[in-house]
């Protein structure tokens, strides 16, 4: 019998850029030969090989939204981690590692599919939300948005800067921040964990039927999925993406 | 290290990679109805356990097994054993 | 290709089986949620083929049946293998000799809360080589490692140390269990390297 060939073969991506973000986390910009395009929300597989053959291999969400040529990685070190230390603080422009995708076409969003679109992210979870907000404001998209981004403290936000840019130039994009461990003084944000009052207050109202996309660690999706649906949110319109205990691949 | 094993549970996105390397389709957008509970989902939003093993995905309404891959030395064994139907939309 | 600068985290060591890196953490592996059952309903059962139950005990009594510490060396098939674990429980020659029986089968399939199962050889289990734990590392067995117990099995492969046992089943020929039925080894000796079905 012949093989076929892999429908999402392995290529070898090339790291052309590191970009700090947080004192955890960078983005990496990659160069991937022949990608094929992606939809906001997808991952890619990324695969390393020690020189005794070793192979880890994790998934982790693509960035970037789809206008953008190159590929790039947003990645938060996972203590005691076995890939995320790698790419998080080793990788350097020039190297190359294996990676496959897009993968996975359920979580997923293009300004094609309509609003309003309802964001919740918890830490690390809000990599592939950041590539539908992108796509978003590179579309020039309609829909309204909002985001309600749950993080440790000030220092630990992702993209905070360009977040808080993208909702300043865009009177339909809302951005707000929870933080569960520490405030910078004068905040006046929400400091706990997202819940159903913190919902009522700054996610959209069920009779407005927005999409919900849901990413980030395990408890954090299913608490928040619960409090949505209780709230009177449609299940099918919200859909989860979960990272696992830690908020990330490790 | 201590952790409550369902924190450790991840959805069938996670599966979408291991699972792209045996169907000629995106399997994560198909829907598939629970043998237990009647209840359908997408894939992607089946519950996902032991991702080092295979894939096992239950259903996220009343924890139905619903399929269980393995690739064994480059072999599959598909269990479908709770999927009462997939059904995959056309391209 | 072998991506510079990557090195994983593992560490070899001459004391384990091929294949396997140890670790420091203990990796949790579920085929399924964790099952809560109250103690006050629990209990752990010797059947035979016909699912005829031979013995029963209920959480308090398995408690008071003679307990036996063991540290050992663990293996998981996902390559991860963990030094000096200690567990407290009961062993399967204990169980036997409280139920006063011979085990009727040469083989168990046990049984847990959720729905596992995994088969084990009755020679697998004697001397010694298997028991019901409920203590980990000095502790109560917390749930997600299988408490309030586990079937631990410690010479075969980790799958076999099924999770939330609720008892075992004797049988005559040995047939596969979770696992074994979906491709992985019937026995499962990790010196053997018995990964997988037909290795």
């Amino acid at each position: 019998m012949t093989e076929r060939a892999p429908r999402i073969p392995w290529r070898t991506a090339e790291v052309l850029e590191v970009v700090a973000e947080t004192p955890r986390a960078r983005s990496l910009v990659l160069r991937v030969p022949d990608w094929p395009g992606h939809d906001p929300g997808q991952h890619v597989d990324v695969r390393l090989t020690a020189e005794d053959g070793y192979q880890a291999q994790r998934s982790y969400s693509i960035a970037s939204p789809p206008e953008r040529p190159e590929l790039v990685l947003t990645v938060e070190r996972i203590d005691d981690g076995e890939v995320s230390p790698y790419l998080a603080d080793e990788a350097r422009p020039g190297d190359r590692f294996e990676l496959r995708g897009p993968i996975g076409g359920y979580f997923t969003w293009t300004s094609a599919d309509g609003g309003p679109l309802q964001l919740l992210a918890g830490g690390s979870g809000v990599v592939p939300l950041m590539a539908m907000l992108r796509h978003r404001a590179r579309r020039g998209a309609p829909a309204a948005a909002r985001l309600l981004y749950s993080s440790r403290s000030w220092e630990t936000l992702i993209y905070r800067d360009e977040l808080e840019r993208l909702a300043r130039d865009d009177a339909r994009l809302g951005v707000a921040f929870a933080l569960t461990r520490a405030a910078p003084p004068g905040w006046t944000g929400p400091r706990r964990r997202v819940d159903a009052d913190m919902l009522r207050e700054l996610a959209f109202d069920p009779a407005e039927r927005p999409r919900a996309y849901l990413c980030g660690p395990t408890p954090f999706v299913e608490s928040v999925a619960t409090a949505l649906v209780a709230l009177g949110h449609a299940p099918e319109r919200i859909k989860t993406e979960r990272f696992g205990p830690t908020g990330g691949q490790t | 290290m201590t952790r409550t094993g369902d924190e450790l549970r991840l959805d069938g996105n996670a599966a979408a990679g291991f699972l792209g390397e045996l169907f000629t389709f995106d399997i994560t957008r198909a829907t598939a109805t629970c043998d237990g509970c009647g209840g359908s989902s997408a894939v992607g939003a089946l519950v996902l356990y032991a991702q080092e093993m295979g894939a096992v995905l239950r259903c996220p309404g009343c924890s139905h097994l619903l399929m269980c891959v393995t690739r064994p030395h480059g072999a599959w064994w598909i269990d479908l054993r709770g999927v009462r139907i997939l059904r995959v939309a056309a391209p | 290709m072998i991506t510079r600068g990557f090195r994983g985290k593992r560490q070899s060591s001459e004391r384990i089986p091929p294949g396997q890196y140890v670790t420091n953490d203990f990796p949790v592996l579920s085929a399924g949620p964790t099952p809560h059952s109250p103690l006050a309903t629990w209990s752990f059962s010797l059947e035979d083929a016909t699912r005829h139950e031979l013995h029963r005990w209920t959480w308090k009594e398995l408690l008071a049946l003679p307990a036996t510490e063991i540290r050992v060396d663990i293996h998981c098939v996902t390559k991860w293998s963990k030094l000096d674990t200690r567990w407290k429980g009961v062993t399967f020659d204990a169980l036997l000799a409280a139920a006063g029986r011979e085990p009727p089968g040469a083989h168990v399939m046990a049984f847990c809360d959720g729905g596992y199962t995994t088969n084990v050889p009755v020679a697998d289990l004697r001397g010694d080589k298997g028991l019901v734990a409920y203590e980990y590392d000095g502790e109560p067995l917390p749930p997600e490692h299988g408490g309030p117990a586990r079937l631990l099995v410690p010479h075969l492969y980790f799958w076999k140390s099924a999770k939330w046992v609720r008892g075992l089943r004797f049988m005559d020929a040995d047939r596969p269990g979770f696992w074994e039925a979906h491709g992985y080894h019937i026995y499962g000796d990790p010196w053997k390297e018995q990964r997988y079905d037909g290795d």
